[in-house]
């Protein structure tokens, strides 16, 4: 199906129409094939018991198994029953079933694109003119009866001019076409039956309260079936007016030639690389997840055993966790083992002063403001002021404007610092750290973490 | 009235001009790229709990990331609660009453100390779980939004990240209660926000159909990308960190890189005619699950565009859906009222 609908913008690119509303246009294009002369669905007259039922189709719907599968045909069949494009003529609740069940096309005039919100009079009206009517066909149902009562008693003032408003109807309803009325009769209830469902069933006219708030053009709305006005107002929270969207001013676009300028400047990596590096991605962390790969020894939420994440928190990493680390610095420092890990070989190298200060440095971050300058000077005494006992080199630039932060202290007062230290570390350290006996022999588990032999493994208290 | 003609051919100008620098990388596409590659085969996960506790629709969920909750997760629904499951044993640890009902967002903090929601009342609220005396109070109401509050995200326990329909996302201090930074720039409602995997920037989905990157520190706009044409209500980081996934209510979902600086491919389908409400990609960032307004999920294969599975067990709208840090589980939210663990 071809999607011809042009979404109508305005300058700043903000639509004009609810997001219920295309889904309402894309509806109605199925709803345009399948009513069409020569190729869509067949309506027609079936005779049944003692009379004939006009203008039908079967729930047989071959029609949408061309475009779509048989499941997602159900699927979609039913969300356009839902929304009240076609119903069942039988049934109050809006489903399609593909089976012998008939259904019928909704008259344009009620469709849900014309912004209806009908009010509980107009409702009230419905029900009472019902019961005025003697044909077995037309009998409330029992969540009908119930809703009739309480809008008794809701409008228990007006309720006279309502009634007159039902007989009224009635009235011009029983001068219709037998035929006619049958047809119109349905399609007035199938239209009730989206504002006010059957109790359990979803009701499609539901906005989200995020896009209901912004909804723009109330004045489009219809909100009277049959001619009535109402003085009761919908209080919702979500119906305020949204603000009128503002022409940017100069500043405004001032910033956005800047903010493209830079945009512009930007280097590209090529596609192919691009693509070639989600490929490896994908494929290196394939059999992390859980969605292709199980996980050893089960998934908690399978087997209800939870020895995956007992492994997980212990201090013994086992060989795929250990395998991971080698895929990037930034696995080695995620994980709280392989952090300890990457530390321990440091000190057995005495050279750990850089991931200390890059630990330290991101520990800071997390602090609350008032603790922060205290902890970013203690960070300068150890690692950077002349004389530092862990002092780490850091070029000139950085080491200079690291002085200058350090004397108004912020959350970010190393961040120069720190971006260099990590490339120092992921060129140098990181590598020594992968190519070491030290992270090999974790790789090829000959080496238990905790100084204990190989047959302790079994044992549940830890020695070391 | 000269000036500003001339200001806004020179800003064209230069969209042009990205246009142009765009096309220029473009030696190939990710169709092409990987059509050796073989489509993922058939995915079928089931529903393994079912979380029943709300009352009415549920609009937000997220999972919490430390190690000791990697179970754990916060849900927010208009029945005014916030609940905190244990997703394996489905009870509930903590039930939070809200003062206003109308919230739309729920975030859990990666220490697991605390929640945070937001939503009509323009603000965001953070809850302590882990209080002196056991129970769950509010600790501070971050209020200078003049919009609702779409969504939040912790950086840490001392900042956090919110978005809002007043088209502004702002960095919070939690301890002062203050804004650090606003991020404007957004020209409609911002809908949704990804904190990267670094926390260095995080990205925003707007009602104006593109999604920002931001660099918290810098606190600039970095890059902008568009192409939907609705609005964006989901977003996410792809687990690499160096792409972004987009959910909009034209019924589709995007991949944009940042590197190549454009969209690399577009997920859709003609049997798909509702919003994407939510999205989260798998651990590897093969699958992408992303939850629509026809009450399904739908399951794609991220390189080749493709669906592989529905996930079809909600009574309405899917509208959250996360998937936990250690890839395990899918957790999906409904306006049916129940939350539904799936692997």
């Amino acid at each position: 199906m071809a999607q011809t609908n042009s979404y109508r913008q305005s300058s700043n690119g903000v639509a004009d129409e609810s997001p219920n509303m295309l889904v309402y246009r894309k509806m109605e294009d199925v709803i345009a094939h399948m009513q069409d002369e020569t190729n869509g669905i067949p309506v027609r007259t079936v005779k049944s018991f003692l009379s004939k039922i006009p203008s039908v189709f079967s729930g047989k719907i071959h029609f949408f198994i061309v475009t779509v599968k048989r499941l997602e045909a159900l699927h979609l069949g039913t969300l356009m029953a839902a929304h009240g494009y076609f119903f069942p003529i039988s049934d109050h609740v809006l489903t399609l079933k593909d089976d012998g069940t008939f259904y019928r096309f909704q008259t344009p005039y009620f469709w849900p694109s014309n912004c209806w919100e009908p009010e509980n009079t107009d409702y009230a009206v419905y029900l009472c003119k019902r019961t005025m009517q003697n044909k077995a066909r037309l009998e409330l149902a029992d969540y009908e009866a119930e809703s009739l009562a309480r809008l008794q008693r809701a409008f228990a003032r007006k309720w006279e001019f309502i009634f007159m408003q039902a007989e009224a109807q009635a009235k011009v309803d029983k001068k219709r076409d037998k035929i006619e009325r049958k047809i119109l009769d349905s399609q007035e209830r199938a239209f009730w039956d989206v504002h006010r469902p059957v109790p359990g069933c979803v009701n499609t006219t539901e906005a989200d309260i995020k896009k209901s708030s912004r909804m723009k053009q109330p004045h489009k709305t219809r909100k009277s079936v049959y001619g009535l006005q109402n003085d009761i107002q919908s209080h919702s929270p979500a119906h305020t007016p949204a603000p009128e969207v503002k022409e940017p001013t100069e500043e405004e676009i001032r910033d956005q030639i800047q903010h493209w300028q830079a945009q512009l400047d930007r280097h590209r990596l090529k596609m192919s690389k691009v693509a070639e590096s989600l490929l490896s991605y994908t494929g290196q962390y394939v059999e992390y997840d859980p969605f292709f790969t199980s996980p050893e020894p089960s998934n908690p939420w399978i087997s209800d055993d939870i020895t995956v994440w007992e492994l997980e928190t212990s201090k013994e990493p086992g060989q795929q966790r250990v395998k991971r680390w080698g895929f990037g610095i930034n696995e080695v420092l995620k994980d709280p083992v392989g952090r300890e890990q990457f530390l321990k070989f440091l000190e057995s190298e005495f050279s750990s002063e850089n991931l200390r200060f890059w630990l330290a440095v991101q520990e800071v971050k997390k602090r609350p403001i008032r603790e922060v300058p205290t902890r970013v000077q203690e960070i300068w005494q150890e690692f950077l002021a002349p004389g530092a006992p862990s002092a780490i080199n850091v070029d000139s630039k950085s080491y200079d404007k690291t002085t200058q932060n350090v004397k108004d202290p912020g959350r970010y007062a190393f961040e120069d610092a720190q971006e260099h230290i990590y490339k120092l570390m992921k060129s140098d350290s990181y590598s020594r750290f992968l190519r070491s006996t030290f992270y090999q022999e974790l790789l090829q588990a000959k080496k238990k973490v905790n100084n204990c032999t190989y047959h302790c493994s079994n044992n549940p208290s830890r020695t070391g | 009235m000269g000036e500003m003609e001339e200001l806004r051919k020179e800003a064209d100008n230069l969209k042009d001009q990205i246009t142009e620098a765009r096309k220029v990388v473009q030696d190939t596409t990710l169709q092409e790229a990987v059509a050796g590659t073989t489509l993922v085969g058939r995915v079928q996960l089931k529903t393994r709990k079912t979380l029943r506790g709300h009352l009415a629709k549920i609009y937000a969920m997220h999972w919490g990331t430390d190690t000791n909750c990697s179970k754990l997760c916060v849900s927010a629904s208009q029945d005014g609660k916030l609940i905190v499951w244990d997703t394996l044993t489905t009870n509930k640890v903590s039930a939070i009453p809200l003062k206003s009902s109308w919230v739309m967002t729920c975030a859990y903090a990666p220490s697991g100390n605390m929640v945070a929601c937001g939503g009509l009342d323009n603000m965001c609220s953070i809850y302590n779980l882990k209080g002196k005396d056991g129970n769950v109070k509010v600790m501070r109401e971050l209020a200078a939004h003049t919009g609702y509050l779409s969504c939040c995200r912790f950086l840490s326990d001392s900042e956090i990240i919110t978005s809002s329909g007043d088209c502004t996302c702002v960095l919070w201090d939690i301890e002062t209660g203050t804004e650090k930074t606003i991020f404007a720039g957004h020209l409609g409602d911002c809908m949704s926000l990804a904190v990267s995997p670094d926390f260095k920037m995080f990205i925003s989905g707007a009602c104006d159909f593109t999604a920002k990157l931001w660099d918290i520190r810098e606190a600039s706009c970095r890059q902008t990308f568009s192409g939907h044409e609705s609005d964006i209500n989901a977003i996410g980081f792809f687990p690499n960190g160096n792409a972004v996934i987009t959910g909009s209510d034209d019924a589709t979902c995007k991949l944009y890189d940042l590197r190549a600086d454009q969209e690399l491919i577009t997920y859709q389908d003609s049997g798909i005619m509702c919003g994407v409400t939510s999205l989260a990609p798998s651990l590897s960032g093969r699958l992408l699950l992303a939850g629509y307004d026809d009450f399904n999920v739908n399951i794609w294969d991220m390189l080749k565009a493709e669906r592989v599975g529905v996930l079809a067990g909600h009574d309405n709208r899917v509208s959250c859906i996360g998937v936990s840090s250690d890839g395990m589980a899918c957790c999906t939210g409904s306006w049916d009222s129940f939350l539904k663990i799936w692997n």
